[in-house]
């Protein structure tokens, strides 16, 4: 639907700075490798650092250009994540639907994102690789599997991963979660690409028009975190001007 | 340029290549003859498990014959089988007696029974020998208890090491001296008939080195080389499974475990931890062992594998090798993949970690470095030229070019950077840095392994910004590096992959702008777009996306004619190293590998502490080898066999020149500072 609707002339084009967070190994590079360039890759190799890239996508009124960071999962990265999410205007928290502690991690970082991110932050909750669960191929899981999931949890859990379902969270688990918070909450497989569009047209059409930028804003605002990682920085006493909190901007 | 015109200028040079004062034609007296007997000697020949203990003071044969300590000499052994069993089972004495020798069965004692012994030496399968002595007046040699009956006397005159004693005979064996040998074993042993008389001699000379035989003779040893690299699978369930992996796990030629001092596992090549945890648990208990006796543990020969160990602060790191590396060059494998996991955690982060709890599980901060770690030791099982010599390559560019793109990058360059490379295929193109800090190459080879051979960064795509230490230019902290992949291919999409197997990375230009400034990455995001775009305005980016496609010239193309196959220069002053295309010579991985193998060995030798060798030519059945140091460069040729002396070093002389005159555009000199 994004693309069909490139017609009109000169919609009004903005950006929207986009982070994602979560535990490692849950998807996240997958999710935003099948959404920019629609491809996926087994056994990815994990992140190191933080990718930054950018994708339009178009809405039947505007275009949107998503800036994107995707971050590594690592525990030791955890301490940058403040400079990817401090100007963002919308998150992805992901968590893996097989793995129980990923959706614990997952609500740290909702906290932490309440807590410290910019105020109207759109955040959405994305429990990422349906495919391992049974149900996933026909049922739009967003909307009905509330009651499929609950067997996830009760009795049947070792009943249905003979069945090939690895499900361990289930949708209402993390739904209920969602609304608590007041998050926008998807299941998505990028193996499949199931739901994936879906969550960043959400996300967009979730953004305000009055916080979308029409320009990119400066990127590095302000040195105010200091991390673990901020402390040990390498102090080039020789070269004082590359190497004091310099804020660039 | 007009090869044909240095031509002549080229002979009429050939003997004095003046650079370090060495003249690479065929001296007699500065040529060690055959290396196989005079070099390769002094290197590790135990067969049987060998300790190297600590010790400071080290030549290699006092550290050898400390070793010997820990075994006294065996007590006279009245047994006939005990001597059979020894060619297997060797022990201290063996290594006693081949050190120091050139003849490594000539025992340094005479002994009266010289005159009436016959020395005879059997070949095993496997690479051993065996020397025992029958005495020909007394015996008639086809009658086996008459043989030992004399060896039995024999030891009476010489004490507890008669059946290592050789005669000169033993040194000089001739065809019917071999001829008895065979009659006899095949009787007493059973040994295999058709051990042909030049073996047995030839056993004299070669050093039983297991990795001697390994490289280019056994070649049952390295056909499955190309699956080295996969992982262990077995079949579907319960033991026979776990015993299908332990076999794939043990045919590995190359092993690299990490564990901390408390004995848990940090990284490891192969296997899961449940496979090999019998194993963790062994080598730490043999080197707390020694940590015990404050006796630090190096390195000891098992099973024809060399195992190096390394103790860094909390963590030991083991490299077990068959492929015939020698301590010192697995050491600096060891290092490189300490200095990744600094380069993860930072030194102080480390030793925090273990000071507050010794028994910490480093793989938990560890976790994502896993891929770097494998991809730097595969590159060391592959065999990499730039760990071999600790030496970067360039791209080779014209001097004027590089010039430019140089003084792009400094015009380009914004406030906040600290480093900036443009990296081509694995190969430098260009540098800025400050003028008070150097790039170590250690660190490169960090980035370019981080890069280029694990895929994880170029993978996802976009642009990266990467938060890693470089241990080279401050262990203590992280520096931040932003990371952008340009495609060199510029439509040129058939054919990368199956005609230049050379480099899978073939067709990748990165820029890597490196800052101290965690939050400068969209300063230096714009630097790059910068960059890019004035590269691209002044030619500068088609001239590296056309040398990158060109690839590295074939050896024929550098010395028009030559015998050579393949050769290495490093530049000491410049750390750099240039070389031919490994094409049309060595396509495969198992090719390469030998040559690197080869090349391994001429380094060891060249720089073995006592060697004081400059020059070495080394003929195998595969190969004619040249090393040749001096202390402006270090250059190891290869050309095929049945290549004459004469013919490789005048190629060298060339190599010499070719690299002189091409000096600026195939080493990077300076590189642009500010």
């Amino acid at each position: 639907m994004a693309d069909s609707a490139g017609t009109a002339p000169p919609k009004p084009s903005s950006s929207v700075k986009l982070v994602l967070l979560g535990e490692a190994a849950v998807g996240k590079s997958s999710l935003v490798l099948r959404f920019v360039n629609n491809d996926f890759q087994e056994n990815k190799e994990p992140t190191i650092g933080a990718a930054f890239l950018t994708q339009k996508s178009h809405l039947p009124h505007r275009t949107i250009k998503f800036e994107i960071w995707d971050t590594a999962g690592q525990e030791r990265f955890a301490s940058l994540a403040p400079m990817y999410y401090r100007n963002a205007q919308s998150a992805l928290v992901v968590y893996d639907l097989t793995k129980p502690t990923s959706l614990v991690k997952a609500k740290h970082w909702v906290a932490e994102l309440q807590r410290q991110a910019s105020p109207g932050i759109v955040i959405a909750l994305v429990g990422n690789k349906l495919d391992l669960t049974s149900s996933s191929d026909e049922t739009p899981e967003t909307t009905i599997a509330a009651s499929g999931g609950e067997e996830g949890t009760e009795g049947a859990d070792a009943a249905e991963e003979e069945n090939g379902d690895a499900r361990k969270i289930s949708t209402k688990e993390g739904r209920e979660y969602a609304e608590e918070e007041g998050l926008l909450f998807f299941e998505t497989s990028a193996k499949t690409g199931k739901n994936v569009q879906e969550v960043f047209t959400a996300i967009a059409n979730a953004i305000p028009e009055t916080q979308m930028k029409t320009t990119k804003g400066a990127g590095a605002a302000g040195g105010g975190t200091q991390s673990a990682l901020g402390a040990e920085r390498v102090n080039l006493n020789k070269r004082p001007e590359g190497a004091k909190e310099g804020c660039a901007c | 340029m007009g090869h044909d015109s240095e031509e002549s200028a080229a002979t009429s040079n050939g003997g004095t290549a003046a650079d370090g004062g060495h003249d690479i034609s065929p001296p007699q007296g500065e040529n060690r003859g055959d290396p196989a007997i005079e070099d390769t000697a002094a290197a590790t020949k135990e067969l049987g498990v060998h300790v190297e203990p600590s010790a400071p003071s080290q030549s290699s044969s006092t550290s050898r014959r400390l070793g010997d300590e820990h075994r006294p000499p065996l007590p006279p052994r009245p047994g006939t089988l005990d001597i059979l069993k020894e060619g297997n089972h060797n022990t201290g004495g063996t290594s006693q007696r081949s050190k120091q020798s050139a003849r490594p069965n000539l025992q340094s004692t005479a002994t009266i029974a010289l005159s009436r012994t016959d020395i005879h030496t059997q070949s095993y399968p496997d690479g051993s020998r065996e020397t025992y002595a029958a005495s020909a007046e007394t015996t008639p040699p086809s009658k086996p208890a008459g043989v030992f009956g004399s060896i039995k006397r024999f030891k009476g005159l010489s004490g507890s090491e008669g059946g290592d004693s050789a005669s000169v005979r033993s040194y000089a064996p001739t065809l019917e001296a071999g001829g008895d040998a065979e009659s006899l074993l095949g009787e007493v042993l059973g040994a295999s008939q058709e051990v042909p008389a030049w073996k047995l001699l030839s056993t004299q000379y070669e050093a039983p080195d297991p990795f001697d035989t390994f490289m280019f003779e056994d070649n049952e040893a390295t056909v499955d080389f190309y699956r080295e690299f996969d992982e262990l699978r077995g079949g579907e369930s319960g033991e026979q499974n776990e015993e299908q992996q332990l076999t794939q796990w043990q045919s590995k030629r190359k092993h690299f475990l990490i564990l901390s001092s408390a004995g848990k596992p940090i990284y490891n090549r192969h296997g899961d931890d449940n496979l090999i945890s019998g194993y963790i648990g062994m080598i730490q208990t043999i080197i707390s062992f020694y940590e015990g006796a404050n006796d630090h543990l190096k390195g000891f020969t098992a099973a024809g594998a060399r195992f190096v160990i390394m103790s860094q602060g909390p963590l030991y790191l083991v490299a077990i090798s068959k492929l015939g590396e020698n301590d010192a060059q697995l050491r600096v494998q060891l290092e490189a993949l300490y200095m990744q996991i600094l380069s993860t955690l930072t030194l102080p982060t480390l030793t925090h970690l273990f000071a507050n709890r010794a028994s910490t599980d480093l793989r938990r901060p560890l976790q994502g470095t896993e891929p770097l770690l494998s991809a730097l030791a595969d590159t060391f099982t592959r065999g990499s030229p730039p760990t071999l010599l600790s030496a970067l390559e360039c791209l080779k560019v014209r001097k004027s070019q590089r010039q430019v793109i140089n003084d792009t990058l400094l015009r380009t360059r914004c406030d906040t950077l600290l480093y900036g490379l443009i990296v081509a295929s694995g190969r430098l193109v260009s540098v800025v840095r400050p003028r008070k800090h150097s790039l170590h190459p250690s660190d490169l080879q960090l980035i370019f392994n981080m890069l280029f051979e694990a895929r994880g960064v170029k993978a996802g795509g976009g642009e990266n910004w990467i938060p890693l230490c470089l241990p080279g230019f401050n262990k203590n902290g992280y520096l931040y590096m932003y990371v952008s992949f340009v495609s060199a291919s510029e439509g040129h999409g058939e054919e990368p992959d199956d005609d230049r197997n050379e480099t899978e990375h073939q067709d990748e230009i990165a820029v890597l702008l490196i800052s101290a400034n965690k939050e400068s990455f969209y300063d230096l995001r714009t630097m790059k777009d910068t960059l890019v775009k004035e590269l691209e305005k002044n030619d500068s980016m088609a001239i590296i996306k056309s040398a990158v496609r060109r690839g590295r010239p074939a050896a024929t193309d550098i010395v028009p004619g030559t015998v050579l196959r393949h050769f290495l220069y490093k530049s000491r002053a410049n750390v750099q190293f240039t070389m031919p295309s490994y094409e049309p010579h060595f396509t495969t991985l198992l090719d390469r590998r030998r040559l690197l193998s080869l090349y391994h060995t001429l380094h060891a030798n060249v720089h073995a502490k006592n060697a004081h060798l400059k020059v070495q030519h080394c003929i195998r059945r595969e190969s004619v080898s040249l090393a040749w140091v001096t202390p402006l460069f270090e250059l190891y040729c290869v050309a095929g066999p049945h290549s004459t002396r004469n013919a490789l070093a005048q190629s060298a002389n060339k190599v010499v020149q070719w690299v002189r005159r091409e000096e600026e555009r195939v080493f990077i000199i300076g590189g642009a500072v500010f």
